[in-house]
């Protein structure tokens, strides 16, 4: 069971000769003895993927402490019973090591990936509100933990003792009830904070800034109109696309107009505002050319409803890009053009959230101004971490401004050159923001992606100005988090604006002993202004179990979540470590875990064999990727910016985004069946076949992969020609064909594409094209370009070091 | 020969010049001892729709330090065609184009009667006007409406290739571009934070970019002049800037309870400053100032934005309690200078109820020719009228205003220079006639007068340098030439040259020659130029006891009496008058600080050095006239004695008029009796002063406040305050007479005035 050993014999005999070799020559002489281990013999993903699909046939109910949710990959209805859904929360370990020693002795992360505002499928009922009236939620008195299934009524429902540390707290009269006689207040069911891991608290205004109910949240548009801009027809399609997207600014009651207030900046080396007052016949421009000191020039009409100027505001976004159509000016500023949305919702008092498109190294003489500094031979070197750490510090403390004023900013590149991801990234992953990058952005062909992403992005359920705080129960703490947002203390995660996509990673580490009787508990709690200027605490309850057993540790383990800590732990590492360094450590740490295992929990055997936990078994080929990925072993045609890019990315994906970026799906599209996905083959070449299509998807990319001998029906069935020669490797999209196959793969694609917070770009690869060498990059169980190791290959390496560590 | 009225007279009106002294004594201890120095009134610009210009450069003379201009007074050698400088005695050929002159064919500056004459000159391409509106919007709704009204109604007075340009400021400050379609774009600068020139350029896009980065394309064409985008022809963006100050709004930054609104003034006006400095420079343009309210923000700020402090007063600044004052003044002067050196005017248009800044800021106008405006509020027909009359047009139908002027001043060598106090600056002329002692804005023979109009007047101050042993020959003439350089308002460049000469003479042997040349009004407009020039920058007592000296040290010289007896005391015709003006300057808000805030000071002073002599005397003495049914209007004394029951007084202090209606009169007025057919005389009696008033009001600029009280009315306050106080409170019974109204001041009347003048300047141990 979690004895993996059908490769013991095999990997045995390959590494004593693999050591042997070693010694002689540096050069891994894997190639030659390749064929010797069968890849079908070692741990396969989609075997434990399809297995896990195939367990999971009801719903998961999160009553019972310490139970394993399916995995990510998995399809499965969750019913909350007392601890906060897999969706919300998801754990490296289910059962906790009771002491600090056991826990680095295994060397098992105990970590969890919150998700606190994630949207929930239909057929799961959102966060109920509650209303504790006017003196606020219910609290514990030492730990101030809020009132949860945890808390232990007692004395006869007069006053309650909180599961976290244990004090025993007043219940106010108006709150007070009845027990029954298991001791379970008589209303248990009918309050969602007593019988359920996740819902939300009507805040009061003692929760408030200054002590004032917030306004409602407003959007502003800063848009870059220099020459880069206008002629790449950025400017046009966003203001195109605005007059549209307007109506469909975030509101928590459909029927109801959003109440979210709009504004709008262009600017290249100097900002221009826009008076888009109702009243106006004509919108104004107001030019603020001293970006040194940057100033909102308007107050009234800056920041409108956008029924109230509808007519103004078209009327803006149709002169917007006739008027720069003759611009010749290149040079961009960048810290103005975030200082003035901030500045803007300083002075209307309320949070929001800034929407940046910007296309180029902010070089015009102003605060914040970059220079380029993309030096290749850094990279390697000890000095490569500077390369990814924001090269003037003027963006850290605009990033604190923006945080204390609830000023979310999201940053849409479109460059054409080096930009400097790593410092313009700054505010918007210090906010909770989010970066876009469209690198060569070309209108015809990366309009699609960019008006998705947008649309999204501003439609998406939306919170600001929040606070995190997670609460553990006594004996363990909460030390780490990773994640895009600000930390001015070591407990609360500050985030200017918190979206249905974000994910927090939290890192827990012992400070005392936990028993197994009681487990160990957390809840996270997040205050935030809602997208209709409400105050609320959204509040996710979890307990796992806790084992004096290093065996019952290994055994709830998971592998995704415990991939996703460590992705994050290691793109953070880069910053200050050479990567190589980074990668080391991550090796080490997980040789470690295994070695533990196979020291402490496995039967007796050679120290030949290799033997890993059930739970664990996809560790070293996940691993694998995360050491392959273009941050920490870029190829030589992998920028700084889109490593810079990727490590903010990873930063704040939850479990299913970090999995499938890893390890990415690739499905075989030879039958479709409607209902049913195609079960996915390993990403590996030897897996593809020269007559199949295939659908490779990394929550990033969308590839479809023709074989060279596609069979004729197939190709007539994507894209209505029988001719391989005939499809053009420049399409985006597949033609509409009146035919099954067709339909069932648009669907597939749409599927996929709706599950992804970013929308995929569809790149039709053909075999033995040149862009097949991008596609090969996602083939992770293969050698990569860049001098990644092959599945086999990291696995034997795996093997040495834990034999290392186990002698 | 004439007398020396008809002579002063005559002089004048040719030459726009009265003379302190029109014999000049001839040597400088006897020129010290006349106490008042050899100075003039020269109204440069002096309407003369009598002398056409002529079409030809001037004729100058060769020697590179002289320069002076041919004028009537130089001998002319026409056989060897040859002229003889009558400042340096340089012999000059005449030019070529002179090949035809003979005793009978002279050019016109040869002829006596073209003792000033004007040339109209080729200068470069023809410079528009500009005028660039700065507009406060910290405005009441009503006030900004007036404003917008008037300053619409402008755009149609101006020529239509005049340059226009908006500048509004409240909590920040906008520049307006003016030539974009579509969408109304401006500039926006914060209100707080003082820029350079050269920063100012930057940000609003005039420099050109130096980035050699952009090769590569093709120049647009609009980069030819980028300054057209702030100031625009007026026919181009007439409809345009309508709408424009059609839509202007209030400040929309709410001002909190207790607060004032931040105004940016001091920003706004540098951007003025800075875009004209950078776009025009020594152009002709007006930048107009429209406030309603003090600066209460950033550099130039004058008080703070708190209620509860209030803005100084002479109180204050005596106490050394002004915060603001120093800093302010020292901001607007840097700007002003900025302006002046660039040939640029600033007018401030000031109206509010309480005090605007006009203390810190009059150095604006004051240097560089602008004017100033005070009022209550922009919706006054005050207001309206004299922004209006701004616009005024001459004979020709050109504006009565010219830019740029340069006024220089050549001597004999007799004479020289020792200042001009008028609204100019000095361009620091270092010429051989120039004095080193001080009168005025001195050491140089050379100012620039940014704007000036028929009335600018500056009064010039000379000193005769002869010792005394060697005095200038009797017979001999001393000369002077006044040449002023200017822009037209038809964009023309001109010069006009006015040469003057007077005989010299000698003090001790022709003193009653001397005393009878004497022109007391010029005068005393001369002494009380000094005066409150003076007081700008000493303490008030110090100036008056200063004016008493030389009154007295006057008196001394040229009374008839007998030592130690005030009773002989007498004084010629010709100085007759002197005392009585010297009395009510010392009355008036020129010196007087008393019951006037900072800011009317300011109004009062600024107006005072640069009207010409009639309005001066007007402002020193007021004029009072009486309507009654005993006879004709009539000029009466203005004195206490003058205000009877049944007369209407009309008095004019050149900013109020006041018609003052007498007890009786009043009662009938009351009682309706001019409705009545039968008292239709009454009724002509009534509209007699106002017809006058009327036609002071038509020509008057700034309008005068009108005030129309009577007896008892709390306006007649304005009245009493300007007569002599021959009656009052306290010597009412011991004069015993039934006739006038007595005051209730302490002040001293101008008899007593007189008794302690005559006391003075006889004794003997003084």
């Amino acid at each position: 069971m979690y004895l993996f050993c059908c490769c013991r014999l095999f990997l045995h005999n390959l590494l004593d000769k693999l050591l042997n070799v070693k010694q002689a020559s540096d050069l891994p002489p894997v190639q030659k003895s390749r064929h010797r281990i069968d890849p079908d013999a070692i741990p396969s993903p989609i075997q434990v993927i399809e297995d896990d699909k195939a367990k999971c046939n009801e719903p998961f109910t999160t009553g019972v402490r310490g139970q394993a949710p399916p995995l990510v990959t998995t399809n499965f209805q969750v019913k909350d019973q007392g601890n906060a859904s897999p969706r919300f929360i998801r754990c490296t370990a289910y059962n906790m090591p009771c002491t600090a020693d056991m826990a680095k002795q295994s060397q098992v992360p105990l970590a969890a990936v919150i998700k606190p505002l994630a949207t929930l499928p239909p057929d799961e009922t959102p966060p109920y509100l509650v209303d504790h009236g006017e003196t606020g939620p219910i609290r514990c008195n030492r730990c101030k933990a809020y009132m949860c299934p945890y808390m232990q009524f007692i004395e006869g429902g007069r006053r309650f003792q909180c599961g976290f540390c244990s004090c025993v707290t007043e219940v106010p009269p108006h709150y007070f009830q009845h027990l029954d006689h298991t001791g379970k207040r008589v209303d248990c069911y009918d309050r969602p904070e007593l019988s359920l891991g996740s819902y939300e608290f009507l805040a009061t205004v003692d929760y408030c800034k200054n002590n004032k109910l917030p306004q409602p949240p407003a959007f502003i548009f800063l848009i870059d109109v220099s020459y880069n801009a206008v002629k790449s027809g950025m400017v046009s399609i966003v203001c195109q696309e605005l007059k549209t997207l307007l109506d469909y600014l975030p509101r928590e009651n459909p029927d109801m107009d959003s109440v979210v207030r709009v504004g709008f900046v262009t600017y290249n080396k100097v900002l221009h505002f826009y008076n888009v007052k109702g009243s106006l016949a004509q919108p104004q421009m107001l030019v603020v050319s001293d970006v040194s000191d940057m100033f909102v020039p308007l107050l009234d009409g800056f920041l409108v409803n956008v029924n109230d100027s509808r007519l103004v505001i078209e009327s803006l976004l149709d002169q917007i890009p006739e008027m720069f159509a003759d611009t010749r000016e290149t040079e961009t500023v960048f810290g103005p053009v975030i200082q003035a949305g901030l500045e803007a919702l300083k002075a209307a008092d309320c949070a929001g959230k800034l929407f940046v498109f910007h296309t180029s190294l902010p070089i015009a003489e102003a605060p914040g101004k970059l220079k380029n500094r993309e030096d290749k031979k850094l990279i390697g070197t000890d000095k490569e971490k500077s390369l990814f750490q924001p090269q003037a510090s003027f963006y850290n403390s605009l990033a604190k401004d923006c945080v204390a004023q609830g000023c979310c900013v999201d940053l849409f590149l479109f460059p054409n050159q080096y930009v400097d991801v790593a410092t313009l990234g700054v505010v918007p992953v210090s906010t909770g923001g989010s970066v876009y990058k469209y690198t060569y952005f070309q209108a015809q062909s990366d309009q699609e992606r960019f008006l998705n992403d947008l649309r999204r992005d501003i439609q998406k359920p939306v919170g600001f100005d929040a606070v995190m705080r997670v609460r553990t129960s006594t004996g363990i703490r909460a030390t780490d988090f990773f994640g895009s947002f600000f930390m001015s203390n070591t407990t609360d995660v500050e985030l200017a604006g918190l979206d249905c996509d974000k994910a927090i990673t939290v890192e827990f580490k012992h400070d005392d002993k936990l028993s197994e009787e009681t487990g160990a508990l957390m809840q996270c709690a997040v205050l935030y202004t809602s997208c209709s200027g409400q105050r609320r605490l959204r509040i996710h309850n979890m307990a796992v179990n806790c084992c004096s057993q290093l065996a019952d540790l290994y055994r709830n383990c998971e592998t995704d979540t415990i991939i996703n800590f460590f992705s994050k732990y290691a793109f953070r590492g880069i910053l200050n470590n050479p990567t190589k360094a980074v990668r080391d450590t991550l090796v080490n740490q997980c040789a470690q875990i295994l070695a533990c295992y196979r020291k402490n929990c496995a039967s007796p055997s050679s120290a030949g064999q290799l033997i890993l936990p059930e739970c664990m078994k996809l560790l070293p080929v996940y691993l694998n990727c995360v050491l392959k990925s273009d941050v920490l072993l870029p190829g030589a045609d992998v920028s700084l910016d889109d490593r810079a890019y990727l490590r903010q990315l990873i930063s704040c994906m939850d479990v299913a985004e970090t999995h499938v970026f890893f390890y990415p799906r690739l499905l075989p599209l030879t039958k479709l069946e409607s209902g049913s996905l195609p079960v996915a083959v390993r990403d590996s070449e030897e897996r593809l076949s020269k007559g199949g299509v295939y659908l490779l998807e990394t929550g990033l990319h969308l590839f479809l992969w023709v074989g060279a001998s596609a069979q004729q029906e197939l190709l007539l069935n994507i894209f209505g020609t029988q001719s391989f020669s005939q499809i053009d490797p420049a399409t985006t999209s597949l033609p509409v064909l009146e035919n099954p196959f067709s339909q069932r793969l648009r669907e597939i694609i749409e599927s996929f594409r709706a599950q992804r917070s970013r929308y995929m770009k569809l790149m039709v690869v053909k075999q033995e094209d040149r862009a097949e060498l991008i596609f090969r990059h996602f083939l992770v169980e293969d050698k990569s370009a860049s001098g990644g190791a092959s599945y086999v290959d990291f696995l034997c390496h795996m093997h040495k070091e834990i034999r290392q560590l186990l002698s | 020969m004439a007398t020396y009225q008809e002579f002063i007279q005559q002089n004048e009106d040719r030459d726009g010049v009265r003379f302190s002294w029109n014999l000049w004594p001839s040597s400088r201890l006897e020129a010290t001892r006349l106490v008042v120095p050899v100075s003039c009134l020269f109204t440069p610009l002096k309407e003369r729709p009598d002398l056409p210009p002529v079409q030809y450069e001037p004729v100058l003379c060769s020697r590179a330090n002289c320069k002076a201009v041919l004028n009537p007074l130089c001998q002319v050698d026409f056989r060897a065609k040859i002229w003889a400088c009558n400042f340096c005695f340089q012999r000059n050929p005449f030019p070529p184009s002179y090949a035809g002159i003979s005793e009978v064919n002279q050019p016109a500056e040869l002829m006596p009667q073209f003792s000033t004459i004007e040339y109209i000159v080729q200068r470069g391409p023809p410079a528009p006007l500009i005028f660039l509106y700065v507009v406060d919007t910290c405005l009441e709704e009503e006030d900004l409406q007036a404003l917008k009204e008037s300053l619409q109604m402008s755009l149609s007075l101006l020529p239509p290739n005049a340059l226009v340009g908006l500048i509004t400021f409240g909590r920040m400050v906008q520049v307006h571009e003016l030539s974009c379609e579509g969408i109304a774009k401006s500039y926006v600068f914060r209100g707080t934070k003082e820029l350079s020139s050269k920063q100012i350029q930057e940000m609003l896009g005039l420099t050109k970019p130096a980035a050699p980065g952009q090769q590569g394309r093709p120049m647009a064409p609009q980069d030819a002049a980028p300054s057209c985008r702030f100031l625009q022809p007026v026919h181009r963006v007439d409809m345009n800037l309508t709408d424009l100050l059609g839509e202007l709004q209030r400040d929309p930054w709410p001002v909190p309870q207790g607060k004032r609104p931040l105004r940016s003034t001091g920003v706004a006006l540098s951007v003025a400053v800075g875009l004209l400095e950078g776009t025009f420079p020594n152009t002709g343009a007006r930048v107009m100032l429209f406030i309603g309210g003090p600066p209460t923000q950033g550099p130039g700020m004058v008080v703070g934005d708190e209620l509860k402090t209030p803005i100084r007063s002479w109180h204050d600044i005596q106490k050394d309690n002004a915060r603001h004052l120093k800093k302010a003044t020292k901001y607007y002067e840097a700007l002003a200078n900025r302006s002046a050196v660039n040939g640029h005017s600033i007018d401030i248009y000031a109206c509010a109820l309480d005090q605007t800044g006009l203390l810190e800021m009059k150095c604006l106008s004051n240097l560089t020719g602008g004017h100033i405006v005070m009022g209550d509020s922009f919706n006054t027909s005050l207001f309206k009228q004299t922004f209006q009359r701004v616009f005024s047009k001459d004979f020709n139908g050109d504006f009565r205003m010219a830019f740029g002027g340069v006024l220089e001043v050549k001597t004999s060598r007799e004479l020289k220079v020792c200042g001009a106090i008028g609204p100019c600056v000095s361009l620091n002329s270092k010429g051989s006639c120039v004095s080193e002692n001080e009168m005025g804005t001195g050491g140089t023979n050379q100012w620039k007068v940014c704007s000036l109009n028929p009335s600018t007047t500056l009064g010039i101050y000379f000193e005769v340098v002869n010792q005394h042993n060697a005095p200038v020959p009797q017979g001999g003439r001393g000369a002077i030439q006044f040449v002023t350089q200017y822009q037209h308002s038809n964009t023309q460049r001109r010069i006009r040259v006015t040469t003057i000469a007077r005989n010299w003479a000698d003090a001790q042997s022709q003193i009653q020659h001397i005393e009878s040349s004497f022109d007391q009004e010029a005068a005393a407009v001369l002494m009380a130029r000094l005066g409150v020039f003076r007081a700008e920058s000493e303490e008030g007592p110090d100036v008056l006891r200063w004016l008493d000296r030389q009154l007295i040290r006057l008196c001394q010289k040229f009374g008839q009496f007998n030592k130690d007896d005030p009773t002989s005391f007498k004084l010629s015709e010709s100085l007759s008058l002197y005392p009585q003006f010297m009395f009510h300057l010392r009355r008036s808000p020129f010196l007087q600080v008393f019951n006037n805030s900072p800011d009317e000071s300011s109004y009062y002073r600024h107006h005072f050095v640069r009207q010409d002599l009639t309005q001066s005397l007007i402002m020193i003495q007021p004029i009072l006239y009486s309507y009654s049914f005993y006879g004709p209007p009539e000029p009466v004394l203005l004195d206490s004695s003058s205000i009877l029951p049944d007369r209407i007084l009309l008095m004019d202090t050149f900013f109020q008029l006041v018609i003052y209606h007498g007890e009786t009169i009043a009662q009938w007025r009351k009682a309706g009796y001019q409705e009545m057919a039968e008292y239709e005389n009454f009724k002509q009696l009534l509209q007699a002063p106002l017809d006058d008033a009327q036609e002071i009001l038509q020509t008057r600029f700034p309008m005068p406040r009108y005030i129309d009280t009577e007896h008892g009315g709390s306006q007649a306050r304005f009245l009493l305050s300007k007569v002599n106080p021959s009656q009052t409170h306290n010597n009412l019974y011991a004069w015993g007479q039934e006739t006038g109204a007595p005051i209730l001041t302490d002040d001293v009347s101008l008899q007593v005035f007189m008794d302690h003048l005559k006391k003075l300047a006889v004794s003997s141990s003084t």
